[in-house]
């Protein structure tokens, strides 16, 4: 094979390895996804908002320059010359960031996030930034200012959120490698839809300085990646204490480097009850499978029940709503971002910026959470909340006790259609009760992808999509989770994603 | 548990947003819809769980000292959007000083 030209099929290890050797140019690795086969889906995909060539040739001089190596964990030029997309909130002095929101169009940061620094650091270069659901709020990634990313697979369906551009990027091929957040399953679900790995770390664990805050309690980065060993490297590279984030946590960073050591006389959850109703068949198929190949490499079964989703939904948002509608009060159109024109006081100032500037489902959410925050509401909805989730934490240790990792589910739905569930708040929120738990408990989870279903070739069917499992482990587990992600992909006699790439199959619908 | 149109004014008012008249029912019922939903919670046995603000991390406290870090009046004001002499501008936020 030419190498500069199959070079965005490669994984991030891959490519780095092939750039430090010489065989590919940083230039040429970055811009693979742009140039290559891969480019004709950012047109009908529309997983990119930002991005700028003259910034990505900076970026891919700066890495070939050498990294400035030692303010993350990983090997020097662990990274080298891989492109990354990044979801839209955060921080990059060289792209705009502006959430998906109209309230911040054309801002651009003062300081790129500590997340970005320690990209840079390993070799890898920001490619653009990724669409996402407004401030983060949403599951589907049409919430967006920009307008909606479609699935690669299907592109009448949604390719889940709030971190859908990343997620479909590193679906279709731009790069290897997408940095999203998740505040409650933004990362883990449309890491599902899109049949790629995502990586939800420890509550903690990677820097938010210079990410945009959404529920302060709850907001983690996470990775995206098409290969668990990518996941582990990316996760080496980029997690570790930082000064400038008082909750980063201080305890030596897991070592992830063990990836491929397998799941041997691990023992491994199996919460039934959770799926005996209201998930889709071909998604317990995958729990199946994914069960299976744990088993067969060595790994041991515990039933158990667990606490049904609804309630962490129901905690989820009261907590989560009350406190975007603090951290959002700071865009008011002062500081950043377009100004309502016409406002002579300062209170309308406030008011018509932000309603203008905030999309419906951002403002739905603000009133929600003002409202669970407000007098006489508060002991009902937000100290009781709190209370529920030191119960949903407490559900976690028990089963933790029980078994190293808990496999379950990462959405109750397999895509779903662009404007299904738009118009319905809460049907749009219930596909995360899979996933909120770990925002809740601050645990780490891991979306692993099982390959794709049976293509259903009747007028009304649909073409093969994305299945996905979920790993929840106890603090710190991240190694256990990448390698028993790690053994589900290798291991799982399935049509797996990561061995077939989406470019090889025909377009399932086109527009 | 719904809310009222009254409370959605209310709480409008309090997060700074306007909600025109016609979105006002809607809006009521969707609020209202996941209300119900958290009612879930009254199922839950919380006997003995104490509140949880965070999820549990050490918090670590570290000296108040400058990192080195800093950044011009210029470029703190570079996306406002208006600013002067070294400001950001706003609005009067007092109707009328004069007596």
């Amino acid at each position: 094979m030419s190498a500069a030209t199959d070079a965005w099929r490669l994984s991030a290890l891959e490519l780095a390895a092939r750039v430090r050797s010489g065989e590919i140019g940083a230039d040429e690795a970055v811009e693979s996804g742009w140039d290559g086969p891969a480019a004709r889906w950012e047109e009908d995909v529309h997983a990119v908002a930002h991005t700028d060539p003259a910034a990505r040739a900076a970026g891919a001089a700066a890495a070939r320059a050498g990294p400035d190596a030692g303010t993350g964990a990983g090997a020097p030029g662990a990274l080298l010359g891989v492109p990354v997309l990044v979801k839209d909130n955060i921080c990059t002095t060289d792209l705009p960031t502006t959430c998906g929101s109209r309230v911040l169009a054309g801002y651009r940061p003062p300081y790129d996030a500590t997340i970005i620094a320690r990209l840079r650091a390993a070799g890898a270069v920001v490619t653009g930034k990724g669409n996402m659901d407004e401030f983060a709020m949403g599951s589907s990634t049409e919430f967006s200012c920009y307008g909606p990313t479609r699935n690669p697979y299907d592109l009448e369906r949604v390719p889940g959120g709030s971190s859908g551009g990343p997620a479909a990027a590193v679906a279709y091929g731009l790069c290897p490698l997408g940095l999203g957040s998740d505040t409650g399953g933004s990362v883990r679900q449309p890491a599902a839809f899109c049949g790629v790995f995502g990586l939800k770390p420890t509550y903690g664990r990677l820097s938010r300085y210079g990410l945009v805050a959404f529920g302060s309690s709850l907001d983690q980065i996470g990775i995206f990646a098409r290969h668990a060993g990518d996941v582990a490297e990316a996760y080496a590279a980029l997690a570790g204490p930082d000064p400038c984030d008082a909750t980063t946590r201080p305890a030596p960073v897991p070592d992830v480097s063990g990836w491929e050591g397998g799941v041997r006389g691990r023992t491994f959850g199996w919460p039934a009850n959770l799926w005996r109703e209201g998930v889709e068949r071909e998604i317990v198929e995958g729990l199946d499978e994914a069960a299976q190949a744990l088993e067969r490499a060595g790994a041991r079964r515990v039933t158990f029940d667990f606490l049904p989703g609804e309630f962490a939904v129901a905690t989820y948002y009261l907590v989560a709503t009350a406190e975007a509608s603090s951290n959002l009060a700071r865009f008011d159109g002062v500081r950043y971002g377009p100004r309502h024109p016409a406002s002579t006081d300062v209170r309308l100032l406030y008011t018509r910026t932000r309603s203008d500037g905030f999309g419906p489902e951002v403002q739905r959410r603000i009133l929600l959470g003002t409202y669970a925050l407000s007098a006489g509401y508060y002991d009902a909805y937000y100290l009781t909340a709190q209370r529920a989730r030191t119960r949903i934490r407490r559900e976690y240790e028990a089963a933790f006790a029980r078994c190293d990792f808990m496999l379950l589910p990462a959405s109750p739905t397999l895509p779903f259609r662009l404007g299904e569930k738009t118009e319905d708040p809460l049907a749009m929120y219930l596909s995360d009760i899979f996933t909120i738990g770990a925002n809740l408990a601050g645990i780490p989870g891991l979306t692993v992808p099982v390959g794709l279903t049976a293509a259903d070739p009747s007028p009304t069917g649909r073409p093969p999509l994305p299945r996905a499992v979920q790993l929840l482990g106890p603090d710190d587990s991240e190694p256990t989770l990448i390698a028993a992600g790690r053994v589900i992909e290798v291991r799982g006699d399935v049509a797996h994603l990561s061995r077939r790439h989406p470019t090889e199959f025909a377009w399932p619908t086109k527009r | 548990m719904s809310i009222t149109r009254d409370e959605v004014r209310r709480i409008a008012e309090l997060a700074r947003l306007e909600i025109p008249e016609a979105r006002i029912d809607r809006m009521a019922a969707e609020l209202s819809a996941v209300l119900e939903f958290a009612e879930a919670l009254k199922r839950l046995d919380l006997e003995g769980c104490e509140p949880t603000a965070f999820a549990p991390a050490e918090s670590p406290l570290r000296e108040d000292a400058l990192d080195g870090r800093r950044l011009s009046t210029d470029t703190a004001l570079a996306a406002a959007p208006e600013g002067e002499h070294g400001f950001f501008l706003v609005p009067p936020v007092v109707e009328n000083l004069n007596p």
